[in-house]
């Protein structure tokens, strides 16, 4: 299954970024977290690693992290995965996190179609970390970490101590392209793969057998009813403007 | 009877339209109680005892406002064990996908989001939920045992009163330091532009289509003169020409206005599905095969710089005579 949060993690002296679900192309929301996670270490130090879950070509996306400088690379997969629901893939990616000894978790918000938004919270309520969901902005000083959090009406201040997870919203920063060099590089970086055993998870904990969200039916909503489309001759606002007078709005 | 709970949310010092919604919802559904912790309007347990809940678990306490997360999973946790409802409902908001991922994990339970519909069948809860930006619309059911967890699209219910009124039961709010961890030292109010896109009968939104940043007043304009507000697809708050607050779609707002008028947008899914429930839409473009046509009710192929500055000019002249 595609999944569909990225997760990041840094830790103070050996900052590192775990990244996590990441679509076929490096989602924008995906490389704003990996981003995020690499502007920690260049103002703190440390190191990012990049974590996903996913089939055997999500080490593409692994890779194009890796070429925008994150350190390292996981790769969960395991065809006893497949079709796991939120819980078992944040199972998943917590015992992945927990291998390593992360400060900062960084997830994104929002990425791919499939994206409950669920994944990260269910990851810091497993790792006991707090959880700092949907920053815009994100400052660490010392132990102690800040972010700005979306709000419907603005934004909350709010702040945690280490070690924490983040989950950014889209738009918090615009994420570096990897250069020649980095591209290079990352052919080089050291990418680990778990298997669900290594990650310690029974195989009725995860996969179809283990979910809890099952789907029962796939369908079409009704469509809507074709209007009219017209090609623009000169008078297309004109045109416009009679249509918003019929539904007597000018 | 099936007991659904649901949870309350105060935006801006008053009950969020999401929580009336779920409520109303929850009520149709069985017996009907929510959660309000934190401070709320004085009349918030009236209000909700109006729109269907039977009890109202309470707590004012100020540790609720205080920090996030921790004292409130903690009384949802506590409360749900006790008296195991049949489903707890919460809007897909902030709050609401903060404390279910984070209850999901901890009584390890499945919990499903962005429900559009939910009907009981034969016992089990059935939830209809868009996948793929709205170009599907699945139904998936929660199969652990014990409550199931779900999570509703703002707007997907409609919020009606139907004159109860509310047994307050008062809960005591947790003191340990340890759910504490996450505190919120400030709120900042940013004022949005106009209506609010959730509330607004006109919105005129911009795509890639508009080539640049500073094109977007152009939106603005059209927007001001039709008294409605803006609204953008990702790509362009990806590019950082809009704040995300005007994010239209399936990461970003559902909205339901009277009119939609799409500006440079080719209709990706994602878009699509914050709104296709637009009462009327119009579209301009210029590649005629862009999906935004199918959904439109008034589609214009051609150039926005050429239509969109000939309907500004075009309204003002009959706004003028």
């Amino acid at each position: 299954m595609p999944t569909s949060s990225v997760t990041i993690e840094i830790d103070p002296n050996t900052k590192r970024v775990v990244r996590e679900g990441i679509p076929k192309e490096l989602d924008p929301a995906a490389a704003s977290a990996v981003e995020e996670g690499l502007r920690l270490v260049e103002a703190h130090g440390g190191e990012v690693t990049v974590v996903t879950m996913g089939p055997a070509d999500a080490v593409d996306d692994i890779r194009k992290a890796l070429a925008m400088g994150a350190e390292k690379g996981i790769h969960i997969t395991d065809e006893a995965l497949a079709g796991s629901d939120t819980l078992a893939t944040a199972k998943a990616l917590a015992a992945a996190i927990q291998k390593g000894e992360f400060e900062i978790v960084i997830c994104a918000t929002e990425a791919t179609d499939t994206y409950s938004g669920l994944v990260p919270g269910q990851i810091a309520e497993i790792l006991g970390y707090p959880l700092l969901s949907f920053a815009k902005e994100v400052k660490v000083e010392g132990d102690k970490v800040t972010v700005h959090r979306q709000s419907p009406g603005g934004y909350q201040v709010v702040e945690a101590e280490l070690p924490v997870l983040i989950t950014t919203t889209s738009g918090i920063n615009e994420p570096r392209y990897p250069s020649l060099k980095g591209i290079m590089g990352a052919k080089r970086k050291e990418v680990t793969q778990y298997a669900a055993a290594d990650l310690g998870l029974a195989a009725d904990q995860v996969g179809e057998a283990g979910a809890r969200e099952k789907a029962l039916t796939i369908g079409k909503p009704p469509a809507r009813e074709a209007g009219q489309v017209i090609t623009d001759e000169g008078d297309g606002g004109i045109k416009i403007a009679d249509f918003l007078a019929e539904l007597k709005v000018i | 009877m099936a007991t659904i709970w649901t949870y309350a949310e105060v935006v801006d010092a008053k009950l969020a339209s999401i929580s009336l919604e779920i409520l109303t919802k929850a009520a149709q559904l069985g017996d009907a109680s929510t959660i309000l912790l934190g401070s709320a309007p004085d009349d918030a347990v009236q209000t909700l005892g109006n729109y269907g809940a039977k009890k109202v678990y309470r707590s004012a306490d100020a540790v609720f406002d205080k920090h996030l997360v921790g004292p409130h999973a903690k009384v949802l946790e506590d409360l749900i064990k006790q008296h195991q409802p049949d489903v707890m409902l919460f809007g897909t908001t902030y709050t609401g996908r903060d404390l279910a991922s984070t209850l999901s994990a901890r009584m390890d339970c499945g919990a499903l989001t962005d429900v559009g519909e939910l009907e009981e069948q034969g016992g089990s809860f059935v939830a209809t939920i868009p996948a793929l930006g709205a170009s599907y619309q699945n139904t998936a059911t929660l199969v652990n045992p014990g409550t199931k967890l779900m999570l509703a699209r703002p707007k997907a219910f409609e919020a009606k009163p139907v004159g109860g009124t509310a047994e307050v039961v008062e809960v005591a709010a947790p003191s340990d330091a340890s759910l504490q961890r996450i505190t919120v030292v400030d709120e900042v109010v940013q004022p949005p532009e106009g209506p609010s896109l959730e509330d607004a009968n006109i919105i005129v939104s911009g795509g890639r289509g508009l080539k640049a940043a500073e094109h977007f007043q152009m939106m603005r304009d059209l927007a001001d003169l039709l008294g409605g507000t803006v609204g953008a697809t990702r790509a362009i708050v990806d590019a950082g020409w809009v704040p995300y607050a005007l994010q239209v779609g399936q990461t970003g707002k559902t909205v339901k206005p009277s009119i939609y008028i799409a500006c440079g947008i080719s209709g990706a899914i994602q878009h699509l599905a914050g709104m296709k429930g637009s009462k009327t839409i119009i579209a301009i473009n210029t590649d005629p095969d862009a999906p935004i046509f199918k959904n439109a009710d008034f589609g214009v192929v051609g150039d926005v710089f050429k239509v969109v500055p000939q309907l500004i000019d075009e309204i003002k002249r009959r706004k003028g005579a």
